[in-house]
């Protein structure tokens, strides 16, 4: 059984000017041990997707799912008081500001065994202990003085490692890391990154990684979903998504790669993504797809089947030749 | 080779740093000793880090800040604070975040018309605004655009205005801070176009400065790499790609993911992180995170050696 099953996951926000759909019916689904990338533009609902999942949304959102199901648990089922013993303890998030994601007026010490205390009810001295062996993990350099820190202390890079540090305290099945190295220097970026994918390793956890860098997702993911303008549009393994994109968005995304481009001109995609009042009537991308005909323009596609990559597609690309038939 | 149109020669800039009630003062280098040479219709990328001094570079070029020392000249015209009003219309900056550098009670065409306003006060009203419709059609946007206000513009718009604006003086050079970083993949790439139209078309120098390494690759054609405030490398473009010279170019371009997932490469780990600008270690600044470092590097400074494809390193690679 998957460790993560969401089905048909729609988020509404009530705002001033009307409803605004910013998650459309998508599903996820994540194993044991998965590393999954969701891949977007801004606005493509890939963060709120996933904060819904954690109930961390504000009051004015409305979140429907079929099913929302983690490690056996309906999570739409549970009380405020039910949802936050298994958040922060089996489901943890790193987000992509480290800073503003500690709170400045006490030490990162503190912060880390504030999770030890609440979720494990450890004693001061296992916590202290725990949390020592957590920054060594996530590799702070003298740790027992780094606990005594406060954020404004450590450099970004330091501060990322100390969110990571507290999402993985109690050992979690789910890790959600949402850009988690957006705001970091390259060189910083890669210890990072190589960090996430080793305690992955390690210690078998399952990795959502929130990101929309396409390098990024090449080299730490295993299967990539990208989402469109709140839909999910195509889901594939990371090789055969970077090499056979069945949804022209993927397609598009790709070839405006500056390094897979083959003259100085570089492939574009024209228009900008649809807001909350132009929202196209069929496919949601065909006002910007080369390929897109009148069917495309008035009737919305449903997902192809796992042959076509689940592509949100009346025309999938790159279909292979047995497929095809 | 054509004359110049920018020539840096060893720019510095520092700053004094006041001593709190519990801190030392202190002089932050920024950047020290930085020379470079931009031809027209050639784009100089700087790459590197946060606080590596990208940015105060450009300050000093766009001439918002004095240099401490060195020197630069325009046209071979040393430039300097008495002669900056001049020369100003000549090199002009785009900024990294389209939000934040269009005045939202300003219309479009407004925006457009002040540097005309305040540097060709002679230009009759009819003609400002028929200038700036034009320069709203050379980026890619349309006449009636002229009496909307930015936030009714997507990211990609407003960074087409942000460089609209700053061509209306027709300026020699243009200094791009970090001018796709804000914005996503599918608008980047026409941005990226429209820079490359503009260049051909007017024979701009561009000052690009990004940390993004694919943008670069595509984008420059000579690089300047910096760390700590000082060039470590400057070569054409290729020969710093293909056969990167410094450890710091080499380790930053392992770093970089690659849209490829097939490509598993070797990464240099780095260790550490950058040291304050304030306390930059004796010697290489580099010699505390490199793996190649020994006693001399971290008592001398290497100074940049000559040729076309210069590295600060007395155990350059290749």
């Amino acid at each position: 059984m998957a460790l993560l099953e969401i089905r048909n996951l729609s988020v509404d926000f009530a705002t001033s000017s009307g409803q605004f759909r910013a998650v459309d019916s998508v599903d996820v689904t994540v194993d044991k041990g998965d590393i999954l990338a969701i891949v977007g533009e801004s606005g493509s609902g890939k963060s709120v997707s996933m904060l819904a999942m954690m109930g961390l949304l504000p009051w004015t959102a409305t979140v429907t799912a079929d099913a929302m199901l983690f490690d056996g648990q309906d999570l739409r089922a549970l009380s405020p008081r039910q949802r936050r013993r298994i958040i922060g303890k089996d489901m943890a998030m790193i987000f992509q500001e480290p800073i503003s994601s500690l709170n400045p007026c006490f030490t990162v010490g503190f912060q880390i065994k504030e999770a030890l205390r609440i979720h494990l009810g450890l004693d001061s001295r296992a916590r202290h202990r725990r949390a020592v062996e957590l920054f060594e993990m996530v590799g702070i350099p003298a740790p027992e003085e780094r606990l005594k820190a406060y954020p404004h202390q450590l450099s970004g890079g330091m501060n990322q490692r100390v969110m990571i540090a507290m999402a993985i305290a109690c050992n979690p099945k789910l890790l959600i890391a949402d850009e988690p190295t957006t705001a970091l220097d390259v060189t910083i970026q890669a210890q990072i990154l190589d960090l996430l994918t080793g305690l992955q390793r390690d210690t078998g956890m399952a990795l959502i990684l929130i990101t929309h860098d396409m390098g990024v997702v090449a080299e730490t993911a295993r299967r990539v979903q990208v989402q469109y303008a709140g839909q999910k549009v195509e889901e594939q393994p990371v090789i055969d998504l970077f090499e056979r994109p069945h949804h022209p968005y993927t397609a598009a995304l790709l070839a405006a790669l500056p390094e897979r481009a083959t003259s100085k001109h570089l492939p574009t995609i024209p228009g900008v993504v649809p807001g909350q009042f132009d929202r196209p009537q069929g496919c949601l991308f065909s006002p910007r797809c080369q390929f897109a005909d009148e069917r495309c323009r008035t009737v919305a596609p449903l997902p192809q089947g796992p042959q076509a990559g689940l592509a949100r597609c009346h025309y999938p690309l790159n279909l292979s030749a047995e497929a095809e038939a | 080779m054509s004359q110049p149109v920018v020539v840096a020669e060893k720019l510095s800039r520092h700053y004094e740093v006041k001593g709190g009630l519990f801190s030392k003062s202190g002089v932050v280098r920024a950047v020290s000793e930085t020379s470079f040479r931009l031809e027209a219709g050639r784009t100089l990328a700087v790459v590197g880090e946060s606080g590596c001094g990208k940015s105060t570079l450009a300050r000093l070029i766009t001439m918002i800040e004095e240099p401490s020392s060195g020197r630069f000249y325009i046209d071979g015209e040393e430039i300097t604070p008495a002669n900056w009003a001049r020369h100003r219309a000549d090199v002009q900056i785009v900024f990294q975040n389209p939000y934040g550098s269009l005045n939202p009670r300003q219309r479009i065409g407004a925006a457009l018309e002040e540097p005309l306003k305040i540097n060709r006060p002679q230009m009759s009203a009819a003609e400002r605004e028929s200038r700036a419709r034009e320069m709203l059609q050379l980026v890619g946007l349309r006449p009636e655009h002229y009496d909307r206000y930015p936030h009714m513009f997507s990211g990609g718009q407003r960074q087409r205005i942000a460089v609209a604006r700053a061509l209306m003086l027709e300026p020699r050079v243009l200094v791009l801070d970090e001018p796709v970083s804000a914005l996503d993949l599918s608008i980047q790439s026409q941005i990226l176009n429209l820079l490359v139209d503009l260049q051909e078309r007017m024979g701009l120098a561009y000052l690009f400065i990004s940390h993004d390494l694919s943008v670069v690759k595509h984008m420059a054609d000579d690089i300047i790499v910096m760390y700590l405030g000082r060039p470590v490398e400057i070569g054409p473009k290729d020969q710093v790609f293909a056969n990167p010279r410094h450890p710091y170019t080499r380790a930053l371009l392992s770093a970089t993911p690659v849209a490829d997932p097939r490509a598993r490469k070797q990464r240099i780990k780095l260790q550490g992180e950058l040291p304050s600008p304030l306390n930059v270690p004796p010697g290489c600044a580099f010699a505390p995170r490199c793996w190649k470092a020994s006693d001399k590097c971290r008592a001398e400074r290497p100074e940049l050696d000559g040729g076309a494809h210069q590295a600060a390193c007395f155990f350059p690679e290749g």
